[in-house]
């Protein structure tokens, strides 16, 4: 009776990992960006479908994933796959998350590559890299709104810039740096009073 | 560099990137634009402002877009054998110290959110990142709108590239303007495109 729950337990186990699986793969297809982007899609699918976790649990997730190192799409996805099915979990959903860019992004880098050398090819590619600046601005406009607000964020920020575009440092150190600055000015209640820059 | 030494140079970077890479969207970019500097032979500032580009436009996260799109550029350069092993092998890379800290501090997540000394490091590294990225966008906006060869104080004008400053200036009023700020940014990027090949940029 024992062995035959336990071997239940484990095709159910197997199903889940592959639902993990799947539901992450079609978060990552949908999501255009990463970050908050992905937000509705992961309400969508985890709560309204799967009936995984429920909606508050979500933004809890989403912290986690902005408090912890890496891409915030993988963080969030490694966490709620280890809370459905621990390291296992976590690895399936993780897997998912990512497979479908690794399936698109393989197939438009082997095609763009026979395509690199045409004049019109290069011309649209010159074209699109004024875009890029573009989009680039709006992204550090974005992060500056709701990270750099007082005096010694707007110090912390012009420091990291001048360090990596002037002297041309490395961007570990910057990382590194300003982790224990952030460490130091906390202790001297300089920083990170009230979950700073955490505003949905 | 042997294939194979270069395959495991891309895995230590992409591990290195994941680990240190915080926040969402473009916070891979300013390791990627190190890297550019560090192996001059894996891809150019150009090329990597391409990627950024076809990594928008794409479904997926960015920085998994990026680094799937870095590793098979990378190891195509060895054959083309190696352009897939490489883009899983980076994005794999990229994503396993996410996994083993989420999994390290899974158990104890709230504890660990609300941590003070955790705070105070986010609370520091949150206006550095915005700082780096800015940084790494510099440096496309150089090679983009600026020419700095034979820069020269009094005639700066002439560094100025004027054609992509004004498209430059236009996306830029669209993407932030209240009506025209959601468009996805493959429109900019497609309208761009067009516009390169149609003014021959």
């Amino acid at each position: 009776m024992k062995a035959m729950k336990e071997k239940k337990n484990e095709g159910s186990r197997a199903k889940l990992l592959c639902q993990l699986f799947l539901s992450f793969a079609k978060i990552g297809v949908m999501t255009f960006g990463g970050g908050l982007a992905m937000l509705p899609m992961l309400e969508r699918e985890l709560v309204e479908n799967k009936k995984w976790v429920k909606t508050e649990e979500i933004l809890d997730y989403y912290a986690v994933g902005q408090c912890t190192p890496g891409i915030i799409a993988v963080n969030t996805a490694t966490f709620v796959g280890y809370k459905q099915s621990k390291v296992l979990g976590a690895i399936f959903s993780t897997a998912g998350v990512v497979f479908p860019s690794v399936v698109i992004i393989a197939a438009i880098a082997a095609v763009l590559s026979n395509f690199a050398d045409i004049p019109a090819v290069q011309h649209a590619f010159a074209g699109i890299r004024i875009a890029v600046c573009a989009l680039i601005t709006v992204a550090v406009i974005k992060l500056a709104k709701s990270n750099v607000k007082n005096l010694v964020q707007i110090l912390i920020a012009v420091a990291a810039f001048v360090v990596i575009a002037v002297f041309g440092a490395s961007p570990v150190v910057v990382v590194i740096g300003s982790a224990v600055a952030g460490l130091v000015l906390g202790k001297f209640g300089l920083i990170g009073k009230k979950k700073e820059g955490e505003k949905k | 560099m042997s294939a194979l030494m270069t395959l495991l140079t891309l895995c230590f970077e992409f591990f290195k990137t994941g680990l240190l890479a915080v926040g969402g969207g473009l916070a891979t970019l300013p390791f990627l634009s190190e890297m550019a500097d560090k192996y001059p032979t894996w891809f150019t500032h150009e090329q990597l402002a391409d990627m950024v580009a076809v990594s928008e436009s794409t479904p997926g996260p960015i920085g998994v877009n990026m680094a799937t799109y870095v590793g098979f550029r990378v190891m195509s350069a060895h054959g083309a054998v190696w352009s897939v092993p490489g883009a899983i092998l980076a994005t794999v890379s990229l994503v396993l110290p996410s996994l083993i800290i989420i999994v390290a501090v899974a158990k104890m997540m709230n504890k660990y959110i609300e941590n003070k000394f955790v705070q105070w490091a986010f609370g520091g590294l949150r206006p550095a990142v915005t700082g780096l990225i800015a940084a790494a966008g510099w440096s496309v906006v150089e090679l983009t709108l600026l020419d700095l060869t034979d820069f020269n104080i009094m005639r700066f004008w002439e560094a100025i590239n004027i054609p992509a400053v004004i498209i430059f200036a236009v996306v830029l009023f669209f993407a932030m303007f209240k009506k025209t700020k959601k468009l996805h940014p493959i429109v900019f990027i497609g309208a761009c495109a067009v516009l390169g090949v149609v003014l021959k940029l």
